[in-house]
């Protein structure tokens, strides 16, 4: 080793310990790259599966509307003609296409039936709904949007291609090639669906008819439900945990229990749901109101921190000053620390709120995942509140991936954009009302 | 139940009527002069209302579970008619309307009396914490000793084969549902600790403030995401990517539900866990040692190598024994990502499941509460409690206890 070194040279070992300090850098700057990369390929997967399912394919058809096969008896009674059943309509809607493919000249490539599954097996009960709404409409036409069938829609999305149609039992080139020309003429349209939004679940051979409208809809409620129970709840038990409890251990004990809770895993609850509140409680099985139950106990621990975080934000001097004046415990509470608490505590609300409807598990035990067409009414005739069967939107994901059709991926991918959206909007609430009363003290 | 939400109609009708009643009364009192009260009319209303609501609400409620529990355990009883439940609620607001009343005075000090029905309310909202526990272990307390009773304990905690039959004659052993549910949480552990530990490391001690003020909120943003997403992303991408890039190119299964692919995106769900729990104990290290250490000449990364991280390591290992029971309670991304296949192998690109599917697999669909096929669930998620439960307290231990020695 040579006896004199130099600041201006690095030595052997100071290089070293200089190349491990950029390594290290290195790997931190790798492991954020990591991070955001699945972020990335996370939103980028799911939005660009799922975006076009709000874009669906319909057919604008001129249907004729027989008297002689829709309304034999002439009485022009809806409860008479419900007797006809889709069957009978579908017939109709298939001769239209016929008469507008040759009011086109396109050349008519396949047997009637094969035709006919271009239109979605869900068009002819549309039909019927409208026809029974307004009877008078018989004996007439009527022009009318009706759905496309998911493999037609899949084409002109680029998820059905000439060569996977022909190894299709449900489609053929053929066909593929009748609709372009009908999208060529402009009767066959792909345009926003307010459907995927409204519509009821629908069964597995027709994905282009499937929507969001009932999984929406109980998911709603379900947040109505959890907002009435667990805000109240959690409120007063954080108030009475930071406020009033003594110090000894029974509070320790509920304060452990509390920060356990908030770990326990989410179908854990749903084991629970299950247990207490269908097996025991007798509440209808996949109903919101039982939905909302569970997700509310869920809830509960994870507002009950965050607010009493925002208590116990709150200056001691503000209790001082008010049991100064002559204010009980209680009204030094509810009058001045709880409305300072408040935007920190709905701000935690908020949170709690997304991840309760976000959750999924825990719904899958108690019935959730039913097949429901009709929608949910808050106050059934026949059983409790909210104890209609409905599903909600994680569970309709989870739902549709379970369909074999690939058309379902597409629905299933929608309807998470819909989900992330509703989060996302609930979260800048959360963070404008942060930004806007938050006090430092 | 359209009896009941009459009664509860009534008595809350009976409360409010309670409330305005005694105001007025509490104004007659005092002749004019309020200073002639001991309290404000105002507080013995509130005190005449809630003396009349909470025992006819806490009545109903009683009533309802002592009903539902004799008829568990003995049959249909004579409470089983809301009208009765519903009459008795009736019976206790009208009661407590009629005390609340009577005790009116000059001199009744209607706030304390008040706000002691309140404490009631606030008590109560914190044992419903406790309850919750309570049912929680009570619910499959008892399955599961259904369970042990026609299925012996020994098959199920020591059986290497799950084939569970509706139809009876079915091997219920835990051990490959225990197998899968470590190894997948194995993998994302290794994936996540590392990657959050780092980003952690590097946007608390080296980041620009522009930098973090992007990467922390984006990397935040992954916690927020549903598990569902997560799942749906197993399933739809990261599987047939494995599949086709690495398990079949290399010989090793052709299956796209695998144990590395729910692992992985596990893993990518527990990186904001992971980093934003030991970036507050990064956080929490005194600036004091970093500045011993520097001044000692150590780089930066010497620093944090030999003195951060040695100081925050209780509060580390503390945060990855919550990112485990994350793992191991975690459902959506292995029903979707994992498979549905018991079995006990090695190769990490073969499907595999665990203890959470196999609890969703046999509690869903019709199920006949009385078979061992149905009710091995509840001794499943019993397990599973435990397990998560032991890992938690654990982890509250030593993250509580480190967090003490600084502050």
């Amino acid at each position: 080793m040579t006896a004199k070194s130099s600041l201006l040279v690095q030595d052997k070992r100071t290089a070293q310990r200089n190349a491990a300090e950029r390594r290290f850098i290195w790997y931190g700057k790798a492991a954020i790259a990591v991070s955001l990369a699945a972020l990335v390929l996370l939103l980028v997967s799911i939005f660009g599966n799922g975006l076009s399912s709000y874009r669906q394919t319909f057919l604008t058809l001129t249907v004729e509307l027989p008297e002689a096969k829709l309304d034999k008896s002439g009485v022009r009674d809806p409860a008479v003609m419900s007797k006809v059943t889709t069957i009978g309509y579908a017939p109709l809607l298939t001769n239209a296409l016929i008469a507008k493919m040759e009011e086109l000249g396109i050349e008519k490539t396949l047997s009637d039936k094969d035709l006919a599954d271009i239109i979605s097996k869900e068009a002819p009960a549309t039909l019927r709904n409208i026809v029974l709404a307004d009877p008078s409409l018989i004996g007439g036409t009527i022009t009318l949007p009706v759905l496309a069938s998911g493999r037609i829609d899949g084409f002109f999305k680029g998820r059905v291609s000439m060569e996977s149609a022909a190894l299709d039992n449900n489609t053929s080139p053929e066909a593929l090639v009748i609709a372009q020309q009908l999208s060529d003429a402009g009767v066959l349209t792909t345009r926003f669906n307010w459907g995927f939004l409204t519509a009821p679940d629908a069964s597995d051979q027709r994905p282009e008819a499937a929507g969001l409208g009932v999984a929406i809809l109980g998911s709603l409620y379900m947040m109505i439900v959890v907002l009435a129970l667990a805000l109240p709840i959690a409120v007063a038990a954080s108030i009475y945990l930071e406020e009033f409890a003594p110090k000894n251990r029974w509070t320790d004990l509920i304060e452990v229990n509390i920060a356990n809770l908030a770990a326990v895993p989410s179908i854990v609850y749903g084991i629970l749901g299950l247990a207490i509140f269908i097996n025991f409680g007798h509440l209808n099985q996949s109903s919101p109101l039982v939905g909302g139950l569970v997700l509310s106990l869920m809830t509960l621990p994870r507002i009950i921190i965050p607010a009493r975080a925002a208590l116990k934000s709150v200056p001691p001097s503000i209790r001082d000053a008010a049991l100064g004046v002559g204010a009980s415990k209680m009204q030094s509470v509810f009058h001045h620390v709880l409305p300072l608490a408040a935007p920190g505590i709905l701000t935690g609300v908020i949170i709690g709120l997304a991840q309760a409807l976000g959750e999924t598990a825990p719904l899958l035990l108690i019935g959730m995942v039913a097949f429901v067409r009709d929608y949910p009414a808050a106050f059934p005739d026949s059983s409790h509140i909210f104890g209609d069967p409905a599903t909600a939107l994680p569970v309709q994901v989870y739902n549709w991936t379970q369909r074999a059709d690939p058309a379902f991926v597409e629905r299933a991918s929608g309807a998470i954009i819909a989900l992330l959206i509703f989060l996302m909007a609930m979260n800048l609430v959360a963070i404008l009302l942060r930004r806007r009363f938050e006090r430092r003290w | 139940m359209s009896d009941l939400s009459l009664s509860s109609l009534l008595i809350l009708f009976l409360g409010g009527a309670g409330y305005f009643i005694a105001r007025l009364r509490a104004a007659q009192l005092s002749g004019g002069d309020s200073r002639a009260l001991t309290a404000l009319p105002a507080q013995h209303g509130l005190f005449v209302g809630l003396n009349a609501l909470l025992p006819g609400f806490g009545a109903i409620l009683l009533l309802l579970i002592v009903e539902r529990m004799a008829v568990e355990w003995s049959g249909p009883s004579f409470l089983d008619r809301p009208w009765i439940i519903g009459g008795v609620g009736i019976a206790a607001a009208v009661v407590g309307l009629v005390t609340g009343l009577l005790r009116q005075s000059r001199s009744f000090r209607a706030r304390i009396a008040a706000e002691g029905w309140i404490s009631v309310l606030l008590i109560a909202a914190s044992v419903v914490a406790i309850l919750t526990t309570l049912g929680i272990v009570m619910s499959m307390l008892f399955e599961t000793r259904a369970f042990f009773q026609s299925y012996d304990w020994r098959d199920f905690f020591f059986s290497s084969t799950w084939s569970p039959n509706f139809r009876g004659g079915s091997d219920l052993g835990i051990l490959p549902l225990l197998w899968g549910t470590i190894y997948i949480s194995l993998i994302a552990l290794v994936f996540s600790v590392p990657i959050g530990l780092f980003a952690a490391i590097y946007l608390s001690e080296y980041a620009s403030k522009n930098l973090r003020s992007v990467a922390k909120p984006a990397i935040e943003l992954l916690a927020g995401i549903p598990t569902i997403v997560y799942g749906l992303f197993a399933l739809v991408t990261v599987g047939p990517a494995l599949r086709d890039y690495f398990a079949q190119p290399l010989g090793w299964g052709d299956s796209a539900s695998s144990v590395m692919t729910a692992g992985l995106v596990m893993g990518i769900m527990l990186i904001p866990f992971v980093s934003s729990l030991s970036d507050d104990i990064i956080n929490a290290v005194p600036q004091a040692m970093r500045d011993g250490s520097l001044g000692l000449g150590a780089t930066k990364s010497e620093t944090i190598r030999q003195v951060v991280i040695p100081a925050a390591l209780p509060g580390i290992v503390g945060a990855v024994l919550l990112a485990a029971s994350r793992a191991i309670g975690e459902t959506m991304i292995v029903v979707l990502g994992a498979g549905a296949a018991a079995r006990l192998s090695l190769n990490p690109f073969e499907a595999m499941t665990t203890v959470t599917v196999k609890i969703v697999s046999q509690l869903t669909g019709d199920t006949d509460f009385n078979s061992p096929e149905t009710l091995v669930a509840f001794a499943l998620g019993l397990t599973l409690f435990v397990m998560t439960l032991g890992l938690n307290i654990l982890a509250l231990y030593i993250v509580r206890k480190y967090r003490e020695q600084y502050e």
